[in-house]
């Protein structure tokens, strides 16, 4: 592989974005648990769900504030590597993602503000109402982002005048099928990471002894939520598989590793994509399964990748481990939480050490299944970046040299190596300390929506264990 | 193509993103101006008060910037592709700048061993934003090359003498909005020691101003001479409205009035901002593409108009409260 400025340019965009989701994913589900919980205590009175919310919401606005930082990066990428799709398709994108932007300002400037700050200053049911909001909010980002995606995956409601793809119909560009099934994809896979991680912590702590009451509400909450949320996930992945299959032929193939036009085809569990000779080494294949999956009967034609023109072609190996491992980290979750939830109907969920240990382990499941599936849904698109109109290689900024992208490539990890490996640890020593003993009423002063980072550097030393004085 | 007539939608963008540069460059301004004379001293102290007057507001302020970007990317995206690729660098800084800078307020709390990142991550993060943002619109002043509508220089075209005689130019005039802030948000040894640091802060400016003049009528007289304020008589006034501004900044530190130093300096960034949309109207990117050529489809201006005239108010008005809320000297300091 020769290095150029477009596949520097996509690793670069490749290496931000990665580092990127995982906090909004992060969130989106935070958000949704904050709620919840919050609901749960309005409505029970109990105090024990006050202090989970305290706990977590200090996690919450770390996250909130990591996503922010490396979010504004985003926003200039299209811009710095990718000028000719920012020209061409800046009239479709440039909305979409204006909107994902007003959407961010409007939550920190409104509700995020109350959630943080306004717990004495208002009513309890407003409070409640500012943290479903907040929620709310941070579902519609994703919605844009979305639908911006959905648009380049498979592009619909434009006309091309000019050269440039415009918008002909917005109904078609933010409300289109695709983006209908894609988005809850993406939501369900947010709540599922937060369910997981939440679920981890109080495994922890059952672990370790600490914060029982706490990590016990945890524990049952979070494997509760993932047991019922993770088969709705999987039948909405379904849905997205099918879309794939329906618009992005040689997409589907190259998930699938399938080489030839078979009938009935075969399914590939598992292989060494072999490109450069167009087979499958080690394979392990069950006949007949391929079709099942893709048209429901067992006796379909599936269409292969020889199909399709060598410069159609998406890469193969790529896709097909990345869905894989997404696939497994779902059935994974599934085993956790339906087992976890037999051992808690059997009253045995806070006794069985190796079953806390292995839902300890899995808080990573959720993570690793979100930039998975975006490594399929993406790397799959290639070669093109927006669908059958742009191809990905006459996309990138014309005057870029191999020495600029090194080196911008070159900063961006060595930055966020440097802010990632604080920011991390940080949210490590939040999660590691756990939740306070009761909920102090914290008064900050220098904190505000759009200066989360500071909020739970406050609450910290307002409970007392920081061990690290302000100033 | 550049008898072509902007519409009312393009005319609105344009303006909306223009005062969005104009508020960003007076509010980041100040935050940049403290982080710059955050280096200049030792004293923890200070260096502890001076953070505290700019805590509450520095993220808001950024806010701007990020809807410049996202704004010109919806309503005006070839500007957005020609002016990113043709400053891939100075953004490329700008943004570690920022992300250190932003970083820096909450980790240095946490950290004793590594504190020292932080702070030099906070001052030299603050420097560089200043410098590339002064070094593009030196650069911007020059001209910028283009072709097909896209950018066509090379990567380094922007590092142009003048360019860095720019931004040396905004490094200073940030660190003088800087000492203008915390004149007014705070008392005692601090205000002092920023009111000593205004008078030299203007000396400078004045002679960058001077020798970029000299500059731009010795050496460089063909690139500037581009820009549209030799036709433009009447906007001659801007500038010297700019240097009347610096004046009263100067007679302000001397009469020790703390609120005025920093209003003369923003009326001076104001004027040099006009002076700026003199030369360059209608170019959007100096002297190749105009607001009517950059324009996006109506259908785009119009479906982002409904989100705009819903959001850009609640910032403003989120801004203005935040202000209000904070308002005053910091004594106590707000953590």
């Amino acid at each position: 592989m020769e290095l150029d400025p477009v596949i520097l340019s996509r690793i670069q965009f490749a290496f931000v974005i990665s580092f990127h989701i995982i906090f909004p994913a992060f969130t989106i589900g935070l958000a949704a648990w904050l709620a919840t919980i919050e609901g749960a205590r309005l409505f029970t009175g109990n105090a024990l769900y006050r202090r989970v919310f305290d706990f977590w919401i200090k996690v919450f606005a770390v996250s909130f504030g990591m996503g922010v930082v490396t979010g504004i990066v985003m926003a200039f990428q299209f811009g710095t590597n990718w000028s000719v799709l920012a020209a061409k398709t800046g009239s479709i994108q440039g909305p979409l993602l204006g909107y994902e932007a007003f959407t961010a300002f409007m939550l920190e400037a409104t509700f995020f503000g109350v959630m943080l700050l306004g717990r004495e200053r208002v009513s309890p049911r407003f409070y409640f109402f500012a943290c479903c909001m907040v929620s709310l909010g941070t579902m519609f980002s994703s919605f844009w982002i979305l639908a911006n995606n959905s648009w380049m995956q498979v592009p619909l409601g434009h006309e091309i005048v000019d050269g440039k793809i415009v918008p002909a119909d917005w109904m078609q560009i933010v409300l289109g099928p695709v983006q209908m099934v894609r988005w809850p994809h993406m939501l369900l896979a947010a709540f599922l990471t937060s369910a997981m991680c939440v679920a981890a912590t109080g495994a922890w702590y059952t672990l370790r002894g600490v914060h029982r009451d706490e990590g016990r509400v945890m524990l049952h909450w979070g494997l509760g939520l993932v047991a019922v949320l993770i088969p709705v996930q999987l039948f909405f992945g379904h849905l997205t598989g099918l879309y794939v299959l329906k618009h992005q032929p040689a997409k589907f193939a190259a998930i699938e590793a399938r080489w030839k036009n078979e009938q009935p085809a075969s399914e590939v569990l598992i292989a060494w994509p072999d490109e450069a000779n167009e087979r499958n080494l080690f394979a392990i294949t069950v006949p007949k399964l391929g079709s099942m999956i893709a048209s429901g009967n067992w006796t379909s034609a599936e269409v292969g990748l020889e199909s399709f023109p060598k410069e159609d072609r998406p890469p193969v190996v790529i896709p097909f481990f990345a869905f894989r491992i997404m696939v497994g980290m779902g059935l994974l979750m599934l085993a956790v939480s339906w087992f976890g939830n037999f051992l808690r109907w059997r009253g045995q969920l806070e006794t069985q050490r190796w079953f806390l240990w292995c839902t300890y382990l899995s808080f990573p499941t959720g993570f690793v299944a979100v930039l998975t599936g975006w490594y399929t849904a993406e790397v799959g698109r290639q070669p093109w970046v927006v669908y059958g109109l742009l191809r990905t290689r006459d996309a990138v900024t014309p005057s870029l040299t191999t020495g600029d992208v090194a080196f911008s490539l070159a900063g961006y990890v060595l930055v966020y190596a440097v802010v990632y490996s604080f920011g991390l640890y940080y949210i490590y020593s939040l999660l590691r300390d756990g939740p306070g003993p009761d909920a102090t009423p914290v008064a900050v002063r220098g904190a505000t929506g759009s200066r989360p980072l500071a909020f739970a550097g406050h609450a910290d030393t307002a409970t007392g264990r920081a061990g690290r004085q302000q100033p | 193509m550049s008898e072509l007539q902007a519409s009312d939608l393009a005319l609105f963008w344009a303006g909306v993103i223009a005062l969005a540069i104009m508020v960003y460059v007076i509010l980041d301004g100040f935050d940049l101006g403290v982080g710059i004379l955050f280096g200049t001293t030792t004293d923890e102290a200070k260096r502890v008060s001076m953070m505290n007057t700019i805590a509450p507001f520095w993220d808001g302020n950024e806010t701007w910037l990020v809807i410049v970007g996202a704004g010109l990317f919806a309503t005006f995206p070839t500007v957005y592709a020609v002016f990113l690729s043709a400053f891939y660098i100075p953004v490329l800084l700008l943004l570690f700048g920022l992300i250190f800078r932003g970083v820096a307020f909450e980790f240095r709390y946490r950290s004793q061993r590594l504190r020292w990142l932080w702070d030099g991550g906070f001052f030299i993060g603050s420097i560089v934003v200043a410098f590339v943002q002064g070094a593009a619109v030196g650069a911007m002043m020059r001209g910028i090359r283009v072709v097909d509508g896209q950018y066509a220089g090379g990567s380094f075209d922007w590092l142009h003498p003048f360019a860095v005689l720019t931004g040396i130019g905004l490094v200073f005039g940030y660190a003088l909005l800087g000492a203008g802030w915390i004149v007014l948000k705070s008392d005692g040894a601090l205000r002092d020691w920023a009111y000593a640091r205004i008078g030299w802060l203007l000396v400078i400016v004045f002679a960058i101003i001077a020798a970029a003049f000299a500059t731009v009528l010795s050496v460089d007289t063909g690139a500037v001479a581009q820009g549209h304020l030799a036709g433009r008589a009447w906007g001659w006034v801007f500038p010297l409205l700019g240097v009347v501004a610096l004046l009263g900044a100067a007679w302000a530190a001397r009469a020790r009035r703390d609120a005025w130093p920093l209003a003369c300096t923003a009326l001076f960034f104001v004027s040099a901002f006009l002076t700026l949309g003199v030369m360059f109207w209608p170019y959007m990117v100096p002297y190749a593409i105009t607001v009517a050529n950059a324009a996006a489809p109506e259908a785009s201006l119009q479906f982002l108009f409904y989100g705009g005239v819903v959001v850009l108010p609640v910032i403003a008005i989120y801004t203005i409260g935040v202000y209000w809320v904070f308002r005053g000297k910091v004594s106590g300091g707000y953590g």
